[in-house]
């Protein structure tokens, strides 16, 4: 018994002793990042080694404000989001509810679609969708044409789809009987019984949104039109640059969702796995 | 279920329309731009123009090759790393478990611009704290936007911690699916850890690692943003250019859209080949 528990403990100390390297090479870069944020430019590119933060953060923001209107890029970005997530989990959930709940002609086409395109790149569609939205509709620059476009999402309608056919039948059934239309057992039965469902994915599609890079830097690059990433990414290379600013943007784009993650974990892993483990 | 056609197509009504304008459509489009010449107004039937200069262009070469090492290299790196996170974040003898979970975890929710800013500046040649570290240490600094070997491990390196955690999310969600008993018995009949691992779990956790796999290379063919600004527009000299740097270029810089979807063509066309060969693969052994 006793060689047993000195084993076990042997073990758990190789354990920790494995994982913990790597868990800080891991957090080093989201420390950097913090550090960094908060170092003049002049300490940033000294010749020493800094690890801990210092008190340049509000300076650094500035900085960054001087170089590019960064507040405006924010707004964007969180309004952007903000609709985005409420328009897609509307069309994914009434989507997915039809897939789950009726059956109709076409339906096996309609799921081959979703399925088929849950692996086809971005990249096939980025070209057209670009001429469409910025020279035929004339759209660049605008809210539309950064909410829109992005708002197909297979891996939603899964989602969805999943959480509606695993409530019982006769839930609806009941109120079938009694003469209530299917749009009001969707609304009133369905989507309030969904919401831990709508809930995950809702996280899912907001950080989707948020870190959005290619589509905005494409179709929205007018200073004051810019998204925050892409208001951002324009100040990475330039030569004179505050680069302690750059990094006050990074961790004002980094921490919000940062500090979302932390409470909500467990959203954002089963929308994550959503798409893998059935 | 009931048979209410008309009901399922008004539910489903706004989610196919935006499908057909920003997918379907743009799919079939850009297959037909890839066969006209773009550089002349109004636009022209050029049917070997685009995909003739891709067969013989050094650049698209150069972004292909770039896009494979990587592919070859980060690929399997990353899930290996992902398996062993996963695999002890789910030792039952791990302490401070949240604390290791949003060590691996975090880098998921953050964005690529903000990452890249960060990689670019530890990595800085003259003052990055990775070279300063290097130095402590007693070695040469590292030239890691100058060099070309360089400048590609590091884009390995950034994408590796962007995305392992990601993996390993879903790799844990796997082993957490496989039941105990199946362990305890092993256990039982004396059968050590290792031998588990390889034996029990590997097998067992498969199509997950395949799932990960054809997700990774999905997104490795169109890697675009970490060469655009960590590695400077893919460089040293086009040593980082990747096949979506390529198309971005093309299409956007160069305004060559007849081009650019030639390639975007390509970049779909290699993902879907990888993917299936993946999976087929994965069946066989099986």
């Amino acid at each position: 018994m006793r060689s047993k528990s000195r084993s076990l403990l042997m073990r758990r100390v190789a354990l920790h002793a494995a994982l913990t390297p790597l868990a800080i090479i891991w957090l080093f870069p989201l420390w950097m990042m913090f550090v960094f944020s908060t170092m003049s430019d002049y300490g940033i590119f000294s010749p020493d080694i800094v690890l801990w933060p210092s008190t340049g953060f509000i300076e650094n923001f500035q900085n960054l404000q001087a170089d590019t209107d960064f507040l405006r890029a924010m707004f964007i970005s969180i309004t952007v989001a903000v609709i985005y997530t409420i328009l897609s989990v509307m069309l994914t959930s009434m989507a997915g509810w039809a897939l789950a709940r009726y059956h109709f002609k076409g339906r096996s086409v309609v799921i081959a679609i979703i399925l088929g395109t849950i692996t086809l790149p971005f990249a096939v569609v980025v070209i057209p969708q670009f001429i469409m939205v910025a020279r035929e509709f004339k759209l660049a620059n605008t809210w539309v044409a950064l909410i829109v476009p992005p708002l197909f999402n297979s891996l939603g309608v899964l989602f969805m789809r999943q959480a509606f056919s695993m409530m019982p039948t006769e839930l609806f059934d009941a109120a079938r009987v009694e003469g209530v239309k299917e749009w009001r057992i969707f609304l009133h039965i369905a989507l309030p019984l969904a919401r831990p469902t709508m809930a995950a994915l809702s996280i899912i599609l907001f950080l989707a949104s948020w870190n959005n890079y290619l589509w905005p830097l494409l179709i929205n690059s007018k200073p004051g039109m810019m998204t925050a990433p892409v208001a951002l990414g324009t100040l990475i290379g330039l030569t004179k640059v505050s680069w302690g600013g750059i990094m006050a943007g990074a961790v004002l784009l980094t921490a919000p969702i940062l500090f979302v993650f932390i409470f909500l974990q467990r959203h954002f892993i089963s929308g994550i796995t959503a798409g893998a483990v059935k | 279920m009931r048979v209410h056609n008309r009901i399922a197509y008004a539910f489903l009504a706004p989610y196919l329309l935006i499908f057909a304008t920003f997918w379907l459509w743009p799919i079939i489009s850009s297959f037909l731009i890839s066969f006209q010449n773009t550089r002349v107004n109004p636009w022209r039937f050029a049917p070997s123009m685009n995909w003739g200069r891709l067969v013989s262009d050094p650049a698209f070469y150069n972004a292909l090759y770039n896009t494979l090492i990587i592919l070859v290299i980060q690929v399997p790196v990353m899930i290996a790393l992902a398996t062993v996170m996963a695999v002890l974040l789910n030792s039952p003898l791990l302490k401070a478990r949240p604390l290791y979970r949003f060590a691996f975890f975090a880098p998921v929710v953050v964005g690529e611009v903000a990452y890249a800013a960060v990689f670019r500046l530890m990595f800085s040649a003259d003052f990055g704290i990775i070279n300063k570290i290097i130095g402590t240490v007693g070695f040469a600094p590292v030239s890691w936007f100058d060099n070309g070997t360089a400048a590609m491990a590091l884009v390995i390196m950034a994408v590796t911690w962007r995305w392992a955690g990601y993996n390993a999310i879903i790799i844990l969600a796997g082993l957490q699916s496989i039941p105990g008993d199946v362990y305890e018995a092993a256990t039982l009949d004396r059968v050590g850890k290792v031998q588990q691992f390889f034996h029990i779990t590997l097998p067992l956790l498969k199509p997950i690692i395949l799932f990960c796999i054809v997700l990774s290379v999905i997104g490795t063919m169109q890697l675009f943003a970490e060469p655009f600004l960590i590695t400077n527009r893919g460089g040293p000299g086009g040593a980082t250019e990747t096949l979506g740097l390529l198309l971005y270029r093309q299409g956007f810089t160069s305004l060559n859209f007849g081009y650019a979807s030639a390639i975007a063509y390509t970049i779909a066309g290699l993902a879907v080949a990888i993917s299936l060969l993946n999976l087929f693969f994965g069946r066989e052994a099986k």
